[in-house]
């Protein structure tokens, strides 16, 4: 339903502003904060709309904004997605859902008058509005049924037919296709072991990414506490008051030196399993970055600044970001590898592997450019591979060089789609030396990507996840690299299942701009997010706040993380590491003989 | 006889073990005595023990086999098999007795064995036997290898445990370690190598209570080429301390804190050395961590230890008495063999319970090259 737009479709794959014909001027004011209460919703009057004059003044251009565009409809038609209907007895007239809707669906003449072809169905003026005077339906106009040409594929043609384009869309894959997180039921304590109350004991969620070793060299750990006079004391062990010298104790040549004798790599440590997913500058605004990196820094966890390089206000959280370096390489040099805590190399992205992005110059504004170090205005362009990686071999050159470049330091991630060949391709990563890989599955999110290849490119992270899992450990490398799953990690359920999968953490991304407000309608990739998050409007980009907005997403992760301790409660462990890759406690419902297989699950009621 | 238990059985049960540190040897009448008083905690359905110091001198070196039939096919199979991978220095049937209260038994036999050729490393004649051990059991349907070590055997079957050990004639063996299960699984398999103890080389291990962590461990363990094909909990406890202890060299104390390690909040709370230390043990043992109610007896060459899960779910008592050393799920299974110990103690979580041989009665450190004091895990 997405797609179905009257609006002319352009080869801009990078969520440009899309030329929509006459903007009312009404939208383009300045509105109040989002997320008015109901007291001050009353109070929000036109006065407070910046950039209208009178009343008149403002139907008057409205109506100059219609005419024309009303008569630019395209030859070949598809009718509107929803319908708005503005009950008059409720309005009040204050018109702020006109200034608040970006998509020039809400006009103004003495009464609120929508554009059905342009609404999008992202529901902001059904919450600004202080009466709840609107309502969004499904347009109702009835096709003949057709389960073969359904309406989305003909609105597609007739789309096509009319732009010579390809069809864009943002967010991740919206096809009926089985999510397999819905067919896994957990298991949970009854008599022969007790469930274990997370409210009086301790649970733990900490997890370390990174690569470890197959196993702890004591002589080796031995001879680096002799070689540094560190007493093996018995007694004083476990006992700071007589655990002889702490200044020797606590010396970095020490630790340095302890930790590689221990063969231990570089490890974030995360005390909940849920990380923030790469969504660059560009694609969000400046607002969302925010908001996920002081909440990620809150939670004592981490977020992924995305291609767009790491912008100066986040240099606070730096302790708490993971850097990419993807195709277009942007950003990229010592000083934004080193200040990282972690850096993700982007071999591909789950909503559409194999292709690359390009962001339009006209949103490449001067604070975007040089974040990514790019000339003001220029497109952005992200190949679709990386041209110096043809091979596993040109992986691990990568991987070592910013090694190298950060003095063997920083974890190095690897991202990479849910393909059909996925396990083979994760054993040669960990190989290749990347102390994390990512797998992102087909339904992961994206602000821009061609609706045929969301909708038709990949595998479900869930099969994935299991297969690499899998794979890794036939192959005896399992420990060697972190395992973080990402792809439509929805709720704390689905956390729960990629766990005992065997996936090490997850990474969030629709999940934290749902959190911000996001109503998934699918139009990021077009620049003017009505909720502020997929917009660099700064009219628009203003309406997220990230002194809430970090809240939102820190509450989210603490309620999540509250469940995840309780679901491990009632599976009667205490600790995050015995959930991981333990498939005996999860069960299938409705899946095949095959998947089952794959997914290393018995059904339900064996 | 169900070789392939398609699922896990969970169950509770009762645990002892009576150890002698000057190597005394005593026979099996005293953990006998100590596991009937825990009649309560068995359904009958299985019962076993191990016996350390037992074989006379000519047959220490080698490992005795003992080796349980379904039929007399399989039993054949059975031989063939370690008649291929071993020299049999001597075999004879599993001495047993008639017992009311014990049914129908299966072949048993044991095999007193020798690596075919020497391995220059004592650890190439370990992995040679487990190798080969493993792949028969997991190879001979309908037979199975459940005692591998050297001067040790278990004994074990479907019964009460009391009534498992008269019907193996368990008073006719003196040892100076004896560890004893009683078994209640909550279905029926009706099987004799499903009870306890469980055994891989010269470890054995009785267990009470469930694994939780189950799955994560066995998986673990498989990258390290074990095979869980018995599909019990127990069996993931005897490997990973193979694992860490005889593979990877850690120290019997040590082993038992990474299986119930202490937690993250008491880790930051230590000195740096020790700290990073248990960071490490913790980030690359992750799969090792046992979960879940539980306690266990694990007995080794020289040595036994009782070990109780991280929160104590399932109880377990120590008690010392001149050169004896009880560990037992109750304290009235040790005061029904001795009335008075002279100190009684209940575990605590994660602490682990350690009898080792004095030295001067042979006794020697576990196989480890290095010792290392173990921080402590409260
Ligand atoms: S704000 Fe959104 S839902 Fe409301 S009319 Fe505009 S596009 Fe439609
Ligand atoms: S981010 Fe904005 S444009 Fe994208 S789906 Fe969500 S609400 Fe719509």
């Amino acid at each position: 339903m997405s797609v179905i737009k009257n609006e002319p479709v352009t080869e801009q794959p990078a969520g440009g502003l899309l030329p929509t014909g006459a903007v009312p001027a009404g939208t383009t004011g300045s509105p109040p904060r989002r997320t008015a209460s109901p007291a001050d919703r009353g109070s929000v009057g036109v006065e407070r709309g910046g950039g209208v004059g009178n009343k008149e003044d403002l139907a008057k251009k409205t109506r100059q904004a219609v005419t024309p565009f009303r008569r630019m409809r395209p030859a070949v038609r598809t009718h509107p997605d929803f319908r708005v209907i503005v009950d008059e007895d409720k309005c009040t007239l204050c018109r702020f859902c006109v200034l608040q809707c970006s998509w020039d669906a809400l006009g103004w003449d003495d009464r609120v008058v929508p554009f059905d072809e342009n609404c999008v169905g992202c529901w902001r003026c059904v919450a600004v509005c202080p009466t709840y005077a609107i309502r969004i339906e499904q347009w109702p106009t009835m096709y003949r049924e057709n389960h073969n040409w359904t309406r989305f594929i003909a609105n597609s043609v007739r789309k096509q037919a009319g732009s010579g384009g390809k069809l864009l869309v943002g967010t991740g894959n919206d096809k009926p296709y089985p999510v397999y997180w819905d067919h896994l039921l957990i298991d949970a304590c009854q008599v022969t072991n007790p469930s274990i109350d997370p409210l009086r004991e301790p649970m733990e969620l900490r997890t370390y990414v990174g690569a470890k070793p197959d196993r702890v060299d004591l002589a080796a750990y031995l001879s680096a506490r002799e070689r540094h006079f560190i007493p093996t004391d018995h007694r004083s062990v476990g006992d700071p008051d007589r655990s002889g010298d702490p200044s020797a104790n606590g010396r970095p040549a020490f630790d340095r030196d302890l930790r590689r004798r221990l063969g231990i790599g570089p490890q974030l440590r995360l005390e909940t399993p849920i990380m923030i997913a790469a969504m660059s500058y560009g694609a969000v605004s400046l607002n969302v970055q925010k908001s996920c990196a002081r909440a990620v820094a809150e939670m004592g966890t981490y977020w992924c600044t995305g291609e767009g390089g790491m912008h100066p206000d986040h240099y606070p959280y730096a302790d708490h970001t993971i850097v990419q370096v993807a195709s277009g390489r942007f950003a990229v040099d010592a000083d934004y590898l080193n200040r990282a805590a972690a850096v993700e190399i982007k071999i591909g992205q789950g909503a559409k592997p194999g292709i690359g992005g390009h962001l339009p110059g006209e949103k490449v504004t001067a604070d975007i450019a040089s974040t990514r170090m790019i000339p003001e205005g220029s497109d952005a362009i992200s190949p679709a591979p990386h041209h110096d990686i043809y091979s596993i071999e040109d992986l691990r050159q990568l991987i070592f060089a910013i090694k190298e470049a950060t003095r063997y330091e920083k974890p190095v991630f690897v991202k990479i789609a849910a393909v059909h060949n996925v396990a083979a391709i994760a054993s040669g990563i960990v190989r290749a030396g990347a102390d994390a890989v990512v797998i992102d599955g087909f339904r992961g999110g994206t602000g821009a990507a061609p609706t045929m290849i969301r909708d038709h490119v990949g595998i479900p992270i869930e099969l994935a996840l299991a297969a690499v899992d899998d794979r890794l450990r036939q192959e005896g490398i399992r420990n060697r690299a972190t395992v973080i799953a990402s792809g439509s990690i929805r709720s704390s359920m689905d956390v729960v299942k990629a766990i005992a999968l065997g996936a090490d953490a997850v990474y969030v991304g629709t999940a934290a701009l749902i959190a911000l407000g996001c109503t998934l309608c699918q139009q990021c990739h077009r620049g003017r997010c009505a909720w502020g998050l997929t917009t660099q409007r700064p009219d628009l980009v203003k309406r997220v706040d990230p002194e809430e907005g970090w809240q939102l997403i820190a509450n989210l992760f603490k309620a999540w993380s509250g469940e995840i301790k309780e679901t491990l409660g009632l599976l009667g462990i205490n600790s995050l590491e015995s959930l991981r890759g333990n498939r005996e406690r999860l069960r299938a419902v409705g899946l095949s003989q095959a998947e089952m297989d794959i997914l290393g699950v018995k059904p339900a009621g064996r | 006889m169900r070789r392939n238990l398609r699922e896990r059985i969970p169950g509770g049960c009762a645990i002892i073990g009576v150890m002698s540190e000057t190597g005394r040897r005593f026979d099996g009448t005293t953990v006998i005595e100590g596991i009937r008083c825990m009649h309560e905690r068995s359904n009958g359905l299985g019962g076993g023990f191990a016996a350390y110091g037992i074989y006379p001198d000519d047959l220490k070196p080698y490992y005795a086999l003992h080796v349980m039939s379904q039929t007399h096919h399989e039993h054949e199979t059975m031989e063939e098999g370690i008649r291929q991978h071993f020299r049999i220095i001597h075999q004879e049937p599993i001495p047993t007795r008639r017992h009311p209260r014990v049914g129908e038994a299966p072949i048993l036999w044991r095999y007193f064995v020798a690596a075919p050729t020497d391995f220059a490393e004592p650890p190439g004649e370990e992995e040679y036997m487990v190798g080969r051990i493993m792949d028969l059991n997991g190879r001979v349907e309908g037979s199975l290898i459940f005692s591998s070590g050297r001067d040790m055997g278990i004994f074990k079957g479907v019964g009460y445990p009391e009534d498992i050990g008269e019907f193996f004639r368990l008073d006719e063996y003196r040892a100076y370690l004896w560890t004893s299960h009683g078994r209640f699984p909550t279905n029926t398999p009706g099987w004799w190598g499903g009870a306890h103890p469980f055994g891989l080389l010269n470890w054995s291990v009785v267990h009470n209570g469930e694994i939780s962590s189950y799955d994560a461990n066995r998986r673990y363990l498989e990258m390290f080429g074990y095979r869980c094909y018995m599909k019990t909990d127990t069996e993931v406890v005897l490997y990973l301390f193979d694992l860490l202890n005889r593979r990877h060299g850690l120290p019997i104390e040590l082993t038992c804190s990474v299986l119930t390690a202490p937690f993250w909040n008491e880790i930051d709370a230590m000195p740096p050395a020790d700290a990073e230390l248990w960071r490490a043990l913790r980030q690359v043992y992750a799969g090792a961590l046992l979960n879940g109610p539980f306690s266990v007896i694990v007995g080794f060459e020289g040595g036994m230890v009782g070990l109780a899960d991280r929160i104590m779910l399932r109880p377990l008592v120590g008690a010392r008495a001149g050169d004896l050393v009880f560990i037992a799920s109750e304290e009235a299974a040790i005061r029904a063999v001795c009335p008075s110990p002279e100190t009684v103690w209940a575990a605590e979580g994660g602490e682990p319970i350690v009898a080792r041989l004095a030295r001067s009665a042979g006794g020697s450190e576990p196989a480890s090259a290095h010792k290392v004091e173990v921080p402590a895990a409260s």
